[in-house]
């Protein structure tokens, strides 16, 4: 189907059919009830979601496959994005010719960058591409500030000279991105009972790229060009005394994923116009390693997962405050419910990177290969209940 | 006109003379042997042969083409395939994959971009692959991860990675280093096979006489960075010469 194996188009289709009703999954708490604020099914963090597995799908094509670990891809998200405000500025309020003018640039960036780090690897490939990506943050930073807008960051104005559109709109307003005429923002919500369902223009473009760019991953990974980057991960010599040349093979899968990359900058800034230079930080490039490792390194859904996880936490863990803890814990004694809130505590709210930094590592320490190794644990022990609850029946004809 | 002409070569290292004007010629469709004791140079003479190292001076023509200066997988693609000491395999693939990487390399060159194709529409590439794997008794094993083969099922496989591009010289580096006796003899079979079924020109460094005399059809022994004689096995045998590089390391 699709040019894939039945295992690989079963898995695709799933993955269609989750972010597809992601509205639904995402909100499975009824509004005004106290699990609401676990309901992560709102526009903003949807959006997140599928952008980042964007940023993660592309980052494990280089990872994943050829095990060079770059730490410095926010650098090709952040161009990505500053491309795609500027055609706002100047060319048009579609998210069309942005996205694909932020793609176009973080390849031609992942280019340059790949093409002088690659002559490395290891950690040393890993610190030059830190090493450019936090150049190019301290340019945007500062000696870029025409360009870049520098520290209030890049944003549409009153007087851009849109060659396609207007500058302002009849109410003298900013236009805002849209997809021929259908507004990014615009959402259409949908009451059941209690339960509040939002569908959002900018999610479904988002989620489509995703799709998209998963189904790419995909082919990648099963093509012979995918074999060689596995290859060159197992054995460098081999590869090159088997008459195959590593270098070009792993710029190709630089810049695929740095297009990806950017690819994702391109969608960030289409559902809210503005781009600034800490996309490009090292913490942001630290933090599609974290979401590739968490998933699972080298496996096709992983990245997504990890990607989803750490935005969870990032933004519904964040929420929960003192105030909500009491709430919890308002049953017990008051001496033991200050007691439980105290220990809690450091663990949500501004804490959350602490009750992150715990799952990860026991990711790591557990399982290796990411959430979906876990996954696959779980789906064992199930297989071999089935198994032995099968076992029994199937000597029964016999006695 | 050999397959391969080595003419003066010289190699230091530092204050160590470790190649001192070797000259050597590999016929087509022979089996050469390279021996010498420890530290004679035949590794060097090796890592030259296929890239690895630049030689001081001096001149390797492979088929009317020189190959100094230029990399390892140009030098592949040439024509030269190597089988390590250590079977250098790619582990973390199946054996499967292991020897369609050469298929492709054999057929798409250095370098293709066919990054959406599907592995599993390329019949021609896995036909090829099931053959070699057919003629190195590997068959039932495809499906294995190359790192769960036993050390002599490594050393076939590497072997059929080199085969299956239908090299037109094969380099073996103590290609029974390390192996115990039942292994090295199955080794010894397996090259017989090759070479008489494949007629591949074969150069082999060794250290095993068992294997070396089981298996050359010309010697060339070195010492010291220097070729001493180059003759038949039989008159190898007998050499004054070469029992005086030898003394006490071997009963030729």
């Amino acid at each position: 189907m699709l040019g894939l194996e039945m295992k690989d188009f079963r898995l695709l289709l799933i993955v269609i059919g989750l972010t597809m009703l992601a509205p639904f999954i995402l909100n499975p708490f009824p509004e005004g009830s106290e699990m609401a604020q676990f309901n992560a099914g709102y526009p903003d963090l949807m959006q997140r979601f599928v952008i980042f597995g964007i940023f993660a799908i592309g980052f494990n094509i280089l990872f994943g496959l050829t095990g060079y670990l770059s730490f410095g891809h926010a650098a090709f998200l952040g161009a990505g994005s500053y491309g795609a405000v500027w055609m706002f500025k100047l060319l048009s309020m579609n998210v069309l010719p942005a996205i694909a003018i932020s793609v176009i640039i973080a390849g031609l960036f992942s280019l340059l960058i790949g093409f002088i780090s690659l002559r490395r690897s290891g950690i040393y490939f890993s610190i030059l591409t830190l090493a450019f990506a936090q150049m190019s943050f301290a340019l945007a930073y500062s000696v870029l500030t025409p360009i870049t807008g520098g520290e209030t960051g890049l944003q549409l104005a009153l007087d851009d000279p849109r060659i396609f559109g207007a500058s302002q709109t009849a109410t003298g307003n900013i236009p805002v991105p849209s997809l021929f005429g259908l507004e990014m923002r615009s959402s259409y919500e949908l009451e059941m009972g209690s339960w509040l369902f939002t569908f959002n223009v900018g999610y479904y473009l988002a989620a489509l790229f995703m799709i998209i760019a998963f189904y790419m991953s995909i082919r990648i990974f099963r093509s012979p060009f995918g074999m060689m980057l596995r290859a060159i991960k197992s054995n460098q010599t081999r590869m090159s005394y088997t008459g195959l040349n590593a270098r070009p093979y792993t710029l190709a899968a630089f810049v695929i994923s740095g297009m990806y990359a950017g690819l994702a900058g391109g969608l960030m800034a289409s559902m809210d116009p503005l781009a600034g230079a800490e996309r490009m930080q090292w913490t942001a490039s630290g933090e599609v390693v974290l979401m590739t490792i968490l998933g699972g390194a080298g496996t096709l859904i992983g990245p997504v997962l990890g990607a989803g996880m750490i935005k969870y936490f990032e933004n519904i863990f964040s929420k929960i405050n003192e105030t909500i803890l009491h709430g919890w814990f308002a049953f017990l004694p008051d001496g033991l419910e200050n007691l439980v809130v105290a220990m809690v505590y450091p663990f949500i709210g501004k804490g959350w990177h602490l009750t992150l930094g715990i799952v990860f590592m026991l990711v790591v320490i557990f399982l290796p290969g990411g959430l979906v190794q876990g996954g696959q644990k779980i789906a064992g022990l199930f297989r071999r209940k089935k198994a032995e609850d099968a076992k029994p029946n199937a000597t029964e004809p016999a006695e | 006109m050999g397959l391969l002409e080595v003419k003066g070569i010289n190699k230091r290292f530092g204050g160590l003379q470790a190649l001192g004007d070797v000259n050597l010629s590999i016929e087509e469709n022979t089996t050469h042997a390279i021996i010498g004791p420890n530290g004679a140079g035949k590794s060097t003479l090796l890592n030259v042969l296929v890239g690895k190292l630049i030689p001081d001076s001096g001149s390797v023509m492979f088929d009317g083409q020189s190959v100094l200066g230029r990399k390892p997988h140009e030098i592949n693609q040439m024509g030269i395939s190597r089988v390590f000491q250590t079977p250098e395999i790619f582990s973390d693939l199946s054996v499967f994959e292991n020897v369609m990487i050469p298929c492709f390399a054999k057929r798409d060159g250095a370098f293709r971009m066919h990054a959406i194709e599907s592995i599993f529409a390329e019949r021609g590439i896995q036909e090829q692959a099931d053959a070699i794997l057919a003629d190195v008794n590997m068959v039932e094993k495809k499906d294995m991860l190359a790192s769960s083969l036993s050390r002599g099922d490594k050393r076939r496989l590497e072997m059929a990675m080199c085969l299956v591009q239908d090299p037109k010289l094969l380099l073996l580096d103590e290609p029974t280093a390390g192996m115990a006796r039942a292994d090295t003899e199955n080794t010894i079979n397996l090259l017989k096979e090759i070479r008489a079924q494949r007629g591949i020109t074969m150069a082999i460094i060794e250290h095993d006489m068992n294997v070396v005399f089981s298996l050359a059809e010309r010697i060339t022994v070195l010492a010291q960075g220097t070729p001493l004689v180059e003759d038949t096995p039989d008159n190898i045998k007998g050499h004054p010469k070469v029992r005086e590089a030898y003394l006490g390391e071997a009963q030729v």
